[in-house]
């Protein structure tokens, strides 16, 4: 980060307020607009909707739209509220704890188990799943369709990226460390949690907040390996209303405000934390 | 056990079961039987051995060619794109701007949200008659007094659906590729600036000269990230269009999700091992490619 400053107070001069002015107008006409699109048509009366275009709404009638988006259907969205919540709070725990364990002993130990772990992450990072065959292998252990079971196919299927990213941070904290331990008679899961685990912090906050994006918001893991309606998360219930609610855009824009609010509330809190952590976590291999 | 102690390795495989677990139900034990399982017609309870005769029908229809080409163009357009904009993005936001902070958390914000919300968002922002977009092209017509209706986004009989879809990707996952080019920026020594400075380098010369090639291992971790991930998606484009017009914008990955809701396991099984040849057959020969082209700093 230091560096990047430096490199920042160089080039001050070359830039001059138009750069910040265009860049700005950039932004807000590229990615805020679609955003501000959808909240005006939330706000919007069914008829004033069906126009579909950018105008402020005649009557604000968000509140009343989200209560009629979150009790439709018997209140079927906080129930699928639920199960996403469930879901992404369980894995991301998961996922942190297990894939750092694992990358710890894939970095320290130089033998044959880490390099075929190596060529397995590797492997994990880039080939796609095998869908059918693992639904077949759900249903044998009975974990098809439960909540359980789609928990650890999310962990299974964030594991590569996870442990990558944790072993090259653990690469950077001097072995020398675990030494010193090891010799005062602190070594495997001690090791481990008590000495190391609490020095990934940064790393760990990075790789949660990833995880918990992706889990939170994925779509095509639930769609094969937790179906039925009582199952469905949000993502599974924003897409079934688009035919439900296909001419009634103010309910659909909702109901997408209503999923997008709990990513939007923690960038909200967290944002100066999310976009440092993401650039501090994402460098070098 | 106490005595034995003391040779013991202090970093205990038993820290490797959890995940090591998971891995082989979840994943291993999967692709392997997928292997076998798609070369027979499956129905989840039974099974008929059939050969290759899932591939011979994958590969002797129309429609699942069309999902190669565009699970090819998907994946090259939205890499591509990334690969390019996030680079000029990153440079751009690493000079001293009073706004910096802010165009980079906006810029990133889409990486967070709900990819269905998006694509449902933007199918609706791209209908070819109440879209805002084609109203905004209509407008600009006339001003230069010109009449056209606009593009037919997610309709158009020919590439343009999937296209469209994928630059709706590359708004979507820009940002985070932006934020590993500038963490890249960030590790090049000052010095090089400096050098290239006293020498009389300009901003531009500096950028071609000192920050792409200096840059490079973000580079290659943002295409290998965006290609596998453009060969493999599927949410994004079944929100927008469901694979339609007809079977115009399908991929692979759609493909093998519409065999498997019409109970054709075996055989989305087999366009499952083709999707995972492909991958592999395209990805490591490039990632060996992109490191042996990578340089030390």
């Amino acid at each position: 980060m230091a560096k990047n400053k430096d490199i920042l107070k160089s080039k001050t001069k070359y830039r001059s307020i138009w750069a910040d002015i265009i860049g700005v107008t950039a932004t807000f006409v590229i990615f805020i607009l679609p955003f501000y699109f959808v909240v005006v048509n939330a706000a919007k009366s069914t008829e004033d909707s069906f126009r579909l275009n950018m105008a402020w709404p005649k009557h604000w009638m968000l509140w009343h739209n989200m209560k009629k988006v979150v009790s439709d259907y018997h209140w079927h969205i906080l129930k699928s509220t639920y199960n996403s919540f469930i879901i992404t709070i369980f894995s991301v725990a998961a996922l942190v704890i297990i894939s750092g364990m694992t990358g710890f002993v894939i970095h320290r130990k130089r033998n044959r188990v880490s390099s075929v772990a190596n060529v397995l992450v590797l492997t994990a990072l880039v080939i796609p799943p095998a869908i059918v065959p693992t639904i077949w292998v759900l249903q044998k252990i009975h974990l098809y369709k439960t909540l359980i079971g789609m928990i650890a196919i999310e962990v299974a299927y964030g594991l590569a990226f996870a442990i990558l990213i944790f072993r090259n941070f653990i690469a950077t904290i001097p072995k020398e460390i675990d030494e010193a331990a090891i010799v005062d008679g602190c070594t495997g899961w001690n090791l481990y949690f008590r000495i190391i685990f609490p020095l990934l912090k940064p790393v760990t906050i990075t790789i949660g907040i990833i995880a918990t994006a992706g889990i939170f918001n994925d779509f095509t893991n639930p769609l094969y390996y937790l179906p039925g309606e009582d199952n469905a998360t949000l993502q599974q219930t924003l897409f079934s209303y688009v035919s439900r609610y296909s001419t009634q855009y103010n309910y659909l824009f909702s109901d997408i405000l209503y999923i997008t609010a709990f990513p939007l509330l923690a960038f909200i809190f967290f944002n100066k934390r999310i976009v440092a952590g993401m650039t501090a976590g994402s460098i070098k291999g | 056990m106490a005595k034995k102690k003391g040779i013991k390795s202090p970093y205990s495989n038993s820290l490797l079961v959890p995940s090591a677990t998971l891995y082989m139900i979840l994943f291993f034990v999967p692709t392997i039987l997928s292997l076998f399982f798609s070369l027979t017609r499956w129905t989840l309870q039974s099974w008929q051995f059939i050969g290759i005769d899932n591939f011979k029908l994958y590969f002797s229809e129309e429609n699942l060619r069309i999902g190669f080409r565009n699970t090819i163009i998907y994946a090259v357009v939205t890499s591509g794109l990334k690969v390019i904009i996030a680079l000029y993005l990153a440079n751009f936001l690493s000079t001293k701007l009073r706004a910096t902070g802010f165009m980079r958390s906006v810029m990133f914000f889409p990486t967070l949200v709900s990819t269905i919300g998006v694509g449902i968002t933007f199918s609706i922002l791209l209908d070819p008659y109440e879209g805002v977009v084609n109203h905004g092209i209509k407008i600009v017509a006339a001003l230069v007094g010109k009449t056209t209706d606009g593009p037919g986004w997610l309709v158009d009989p020919n590439l343009l659906p999937i296209l469209s879809v994928a630059f709706v990707d590359v708004w979507k996952g820009v940002g985070i590729a932006t934020l590993i080019y500038i963490a890249g920026i960030a590790a090049i020594p000052r010095d090089y600036y400096e050098a290239s400075s006293i020498d009389g380098a300009s901003a531009r010369q500096q950028f071609y000269k000192v920050t792409v090639p200096l840059v490079r291992p973000a580079m290659f971790s943002v295409i290998i990230l965006s290609f596998v991930g453009g060969l493999r998606s599927f949410d994004l484009i079944w929100a927008m269009t469901g694979g339609g017009p007809g079977f115009i914008s399908d991929v692979v990955a759609s493909i093998n999700y519409k065999q498997y809701t019409s109970g054709y396991y075996g055989l989305s099984t087999a366009g499952n091992v083709i999707l995972f040849v492909f991958v592999t057959v395209l990805v490591f020969p490039l990632s060996r490619f992109l490191n042996k082209k990578e340089v030390v700093i």
